[in-house]
């Protein structure tokens, strides 16, 4: 996919003094049809693989295909492929810190959560009864 | 976010090299820069929805990988059509959004105006169809946290009418838009009327949406003889897929044993060891009710992003509908675009982690 | 006016004599600055809300010092209640943080700043920032309807379940937190994209004053750590509106992950606090020593490593709360990474006044002073970042007189030396020299005194927001004390001299100090433009072509 015009990307500094010249580089028709498409069949997809059991591997399963999708609206409903190198690194570098910050918590999550005591007063408390039931009357 | 301000009088003494057209921000050098500096804005504006919603994507990893069979369990009773309408429903959103741009830049205004409308009727919609899925599990006492009730089977279900309130501030806003068109119509404004009916018809396909999703649900119910609020939730799997009775076997001992489950639970402080066992009570407000706080959270949350989105599109149909934008400035558009985008891409997400669990 | 004469950024004056033309005299009327779209104004208006913020906490942060005078062993004969006292703590780390140290140099100096630094007309986004004072305005709202409805009392850190169960207004001071977050984003997004797009010819990033890759740094933090602190309050009020149970461990939520939640902002938050004061501290040193700055390029970098050095150690608040083992050690082990931009900046900080010629100026006194305690803030912190150590010296006043060395000692008295050395660029006026030093000799003695004291009660096991303690622990008690009212005497100097000069000050030169950035070389105060064209921009810290006019009482830039 070649952009249509994608020259006038200069550095993020530079803000084309000179050159007022069109910035603008509409996407055409078909290649939004394109992308929906697409995206719709990774939906059907996804609903399709969920009725596999996979265990453990379908919730990697539906996140990779998810990240298909999230990178086609990405790269062309948001025209990420044909915007400043800058604007990229800026959403990506967003993924690192969102990865440090899951990272980290998971990880120490992993380890303390033998020590995580529930409390046992409230168990009993929270037992099916009919009297919870009529709460929602 | 970079809308112009018109120049007051006095800068233009200092601009002599430039001329400033309305739609320049005096402080800005020419429309690229301009462009640019809100695209930019946005991007970084972006970042911060990014790492906003990691907060709940963590606290939905802690517990999934805490106590995956209470995601196993309460996946069951959310729609997963209902879901997967509403995945469509914003994934045409988003074409359309991306088709206004363009129509945007090419100064095609009626293609705008129409593409940014049909995007706000595809944000009603959507809430629409959300409005049904909440209404129908508040009904069953599906609430977040503390407030959630034990499934049983055979239990009545709540006679308050959720969805009517739901559909109260949709009501009041459809009858205002209206009463705006008959305003337009009857000035023969055409300005108001080229904003006014977009604006109908979002709000009408509201209640599009709030059919639609009454369809589908009342389908998942219908499968199923008896309509109690167990049932139901293993109701919809009974419909389409061979391989859902698995995830069924999973969870339906959870709601069948509850009585041993009692013993098991009474005076032992239950470690994760013991909970991944399928016998353990997941029925009940640590558990379940957990789940349904992070469901409500992310998907809550999101809504509020879509509202805020459509107040947005409805700012732009406006300003469409005053001929303001062209292949100099576009910014608004393109940025709110983006902003849109996200919500999609969030979205994504969220589906299969809520909705596809099996 | 200054008769220096420099053809490209002579300031933009009326052509009728005798009438200045300045951002203060632009237009006049209360609307004329309630919404107003300039930045130099907003920043002015900023500066009069933190400095009222700030001094909200310090009165509360007396009355903490005067209620541990005695050791308080009865309850119903301390001067506060017990209660009370809790509040009153809350209160002054909630202020101070939030509506003091976050807004102070960034929102208030770095809106004034930042555009005139870097050679533009304003921001990029001129009623966003008026938005986001606003935004500030109303989250400060909701502090204090949470100090008048009396009864917050979880440490400003809101941490669960305590803050679950409190009876005081947990959810109107986490909606303020809220507000404030995305104050303080703004700001940082506002700042970020003028830096990247806004940059007249010739301002490449190297040629950028030190201030501004500071702000640029702390920009950076703010919008990659706030938005998680906003959904951690977020969720915090649902907890107590909804009972969600994420954090709440009778419902099988874990309290951990809020702490998780909270420091992956606000350590980096530490890191807003002290990185704009860095960056003030460089340009102090610079134009003070009138000697270029020793090492721009580390000093840059160092900037910019802090930043995101900041976001690999916060759970070193946590080594005590449960943690598992290989996580504090991880974390351990990363904090003390920080340590080494920290270093190479107070070192070049000193290789810059090496054979300089130092005027020991107001501002200067400050920026020494800063040197001195910094130093002692951030090597106690390695302390705590220590496993062992901190296993000792957690939550109690050790690590209260650590970070009250950072941030007081550290982003304070970095503020007022900024304040003072920008003071003549921002109101016209010059102050009484010999008054400033005074103020910064009291503030430097008293804040020594005040937290020495505190690293040997914490040595010796003294924790923190205990409204009473053993009798052996008076004597320092009492010396943090003294040392407290004397830092609050030697603010009211720093007060009394800046007010005395808007009064009775003599008019400020353009460039007073002999800085070579561009604030200074518009006029004081600046015009309502900034510039009228593009100035030039040549090496902020070359002071070779700088001279004294000693008609005018300026310095200026030799053609």
């Amino acid at each position: 996919m070649s952009a249509p015009t994608a020259d006038h990307t200069s550095d993020s500094h530079d803000h084309g003094h000179g050159h007022d010249g069109d910035f603008s580089h509409p996407m055409p028709i078909w290649m939004l049809l394109a992308v929906f498409f697409a995206l719709l069949l990774l939906t059907v997809a996804t609903v399709y693989q969920s009725t596999f059991s996979l265990g453990n591997l379908e919730v990697w399963m539906s996140l990779a295909i998810a990240t298909v999708k999230a990178g086609l609206v990405i790269a062309f409903f948001m025209h990420l492929l044909w915007d400043k190198p800058l604007n990229a690194i800026i959403i990506f570098s967003s993924l690192i810190f969102v990865a440090l910050f899951l990272g980290f918590t998971m990880m120490d999550a992993q380890g303390y959560r033998e020590n995580l005591i529930m409390n046992p007063a409230l168990l009993e408390d929270s037992q099916p009864a009919a009297v919870k039931v009529e709460l929602s009357k | 976010m970079t809308t112009a301000v018109a120049p007051s009088p006095t800068d233009h003494e200092h601009d002599a090299h430039h001329e400033h057209p309305a739609w320049l921000a005096h402080h800005f050098d020419d429309a690229e820069q301009q462009f640019d500096a809100g695209k930019l804005g946005m991007w970084i504006f972006l970042v911060t929805e990014v790492l906003f919603f990691s907060g709940m994507f963590c606290a939905y990893a802690l517990y999934r990988n805490r106590n995956p069979e209470v995601f196993e369990f309460c996946s069951t009773f959310l729609n997963e059509k209902l879901g997967a309408i509403n995945t469509g429903v914003l994934l045409f959103s988003s074409l359309t959004m991306a088709w206004a741009v363009r129509a945007s830049q090419l100064k095609q205004t009626k293609t705008l105006i129409g593409m940014l409308g049909a995007t706000l009727g595809c944000a009603a919609i959507f809430l629409g169809v959300k409005a049904v899925e909440y209404s129908h599990k508040w009904g069953l006492g599906l609430f977040p946290g503390k407030y959630y009730v034990s499934q049983v089977e055979g239990a009545p279900h709540s006679t308050v009418p959720y969805l009517w309130y739901l559909c109260i501030p949709a009501l009041i806003l459809l009858v205002a838009f209206v009463l705006y068109y008959v305003y337009a119509f009857v000035s023969a404004s055409k300005f108001h009327l080229r904003v006014a009916g977009p604006l109908v018809v979002a709000a009408s396909c509201f209640f599009g949406g709030v059919k639609l999703g009454q369809v589908l649900e009342a389908e998942e119910s219908h499968g199923d003889s008896h309509a109690s609020a167990g049932a139901d939730a293993h109701g919809h799997e009974h419909s389409d897929h061979a391989g859902h009775d698995h995830a069924k076997e999973v969870s339906a001992p959870s709601v069948n044993l509850l009585g041993e489950a009692e013993v098991v639970t009474h005076d032992v402080a239950v470690s994760p060891a013991e909970t991944n066992t399928p016998e353990s009570n997941v029925n009940q407000k640590g558990m379940a009710g957990l789940f349904f706080s992070i469901y409500y959270c992310m998907t809550g949350v999101h809504a509020f992003h879509i509202l805020g989105g459509m107040a947005v599109i409805t700012w732009l149909i406006v300003k469409s509908a005053r001929f303001e934008f062209h292949s100099k400035y576009y910014g608004p558009v393109d940025n709110v675009g983006l902003y849109w985008h996200l919500v999609d891409f969030i979205w994504i997400y969220l589906f299969p982690l809520l909705y596809l669990i099996t | 006016m200054s008769v220096v004469t420099n053809p490209v950024t002579m300031p933009a004056t009326h052509p009728e004599a005798g009438k200045e033309d300045n951002y203060l005299t632009h237009s006049s009327g209360f609307l004329s600055w309630a919404l107003t779209l300039d930045h130099k104004r907003i920043g002015m208006m900023y500066l009069v809300g933190v400095m009222s913020a700030f001094a909200l906490g310090g009165v509360l942060a007396l009355m903490i010092r005067l209620h541990l005078w005695t050791p308080n062993l009865e309850a119903n004969q301390a001067w506060l209640l017990n209660k009370t006292y809790n509040q009153v703590f809350t209160l002054h780390g909630a202020v101070m943080v939030f509506l003091f140290i976050i807004p102070s140099i960034p929102a208030a100096l770095g809106n004034f700043l930042l555009p005139i630094m870097l050679g533009t007309k304003d921001v990029a986004f001129p009623r966003l920032n008026l938005g986001s004072f606003y935004l500030w305005i109303a989250g400060a709202i909701f502090f204090l309807f949470s100090l008048f409805a009396t009864g917050l009392d979880t440490g400003w850190t809101f941490y669960t379940p305590y803050s679950i169960e409190s009876q005081g207004p947990v959810i109107a001071a986490t909606l303020g937190v809220f507000i404030l977050g995305f104050s303080s984003i703004f700001t940082g997004l506002n700042f970020i994209v003028t830096i990247n797009t806004m940059r007249p010819p010739g301002m490449t990033w190297f040629r950028m004053p030190l201030f501004l890759w500071a702000v640029y740094s702390t920009s950076i933090i703010q919008v990659l750590a706030t938005p998680v602190l906003g959904i951690t309050m977020l969720l915090l009020a649902a907890e107590k509106l909804l009972g969600i149970g994420i954090f709440d461990s009778r419902l099988n939520g874990d309290p951990i992950a809020f702490q998780h939640f909270f420091w992956f902002y606000s350590h980096p938050a530490v890191y807003i606090m002290i990185l704009p004061a860095m960056g003030i501290i460089s340009e102090l040193m610079s134009v003070h020593s009138h000697k270029g700055i020793f090492g721009y390029r580390m000093i840059a970098y160092s900037s910019v490593a802090i930043a995101l050095f900041g976001f690999l150690v916060w759970g070193h608040h946590m080594f005590t709360s449960g943690m598992a083992d290989v996580t504090t050690i991880v974390f351990s082990a990363l904090t003390f990474t920080v340590s080494i931009p920290s270093a190479i900046k107070v070192f070049n900080w000193i290789g810059t006044m090496y054979q300089g010629t130092v005027s020991l100026n107001t501002p200067m006194v400050y920026a020494l002073a800063f040197i001195f305690l910094f130093t002692i803030g951030g090597l106690t912190g390695l302390f705590l970042g220590a496993l062992s150590t901190d296993m000792h010296l957690h939550a109690t006043y050790f690590v209260i007189a650590h970070f009250h060395y950072v941030m007081m000692g550290g982003t304070l008295i970095a503020f007022l030396g900024g304040l003072f050395h920008w003071w003549p660029k921002m109101t016209g006026k010059m102050f009484n020299d010999f008054g400033g030093i005074l103020s910064a000799s009291i503030i430097f003695v008293g804040f020594n005194l005040t937290f020495l004291p505190q690293f040997v009660l914490g040595t010796r096991g003294m924790p923190r927001r205990y409204a009473s303690y053993k009798p052996e622990f008076q004597l320092l008690h009492q010396l943090s004390t003294i040392g407290a009212l004397m830092l609050g005497v030697g603010l009211l100097v720093a007060l009394l001299v800046l007010l005395h000069s808007l009064f009775y000050g003599s008019k400020a030169p353009k460039n007073p100090w002999g800085g070579a950035t561009l604030e200074w070389e518009c006029s004081s105060p600046p015009p309502h433009d900034n510039f009228s064209s593009a100035p030039t921009v040549g090496d902020p810290y070359d002071f070779s072509k700088i001279e004294f006019d000693p008609k005018t009482g300026s310095y200026f830039k030799k053609k």
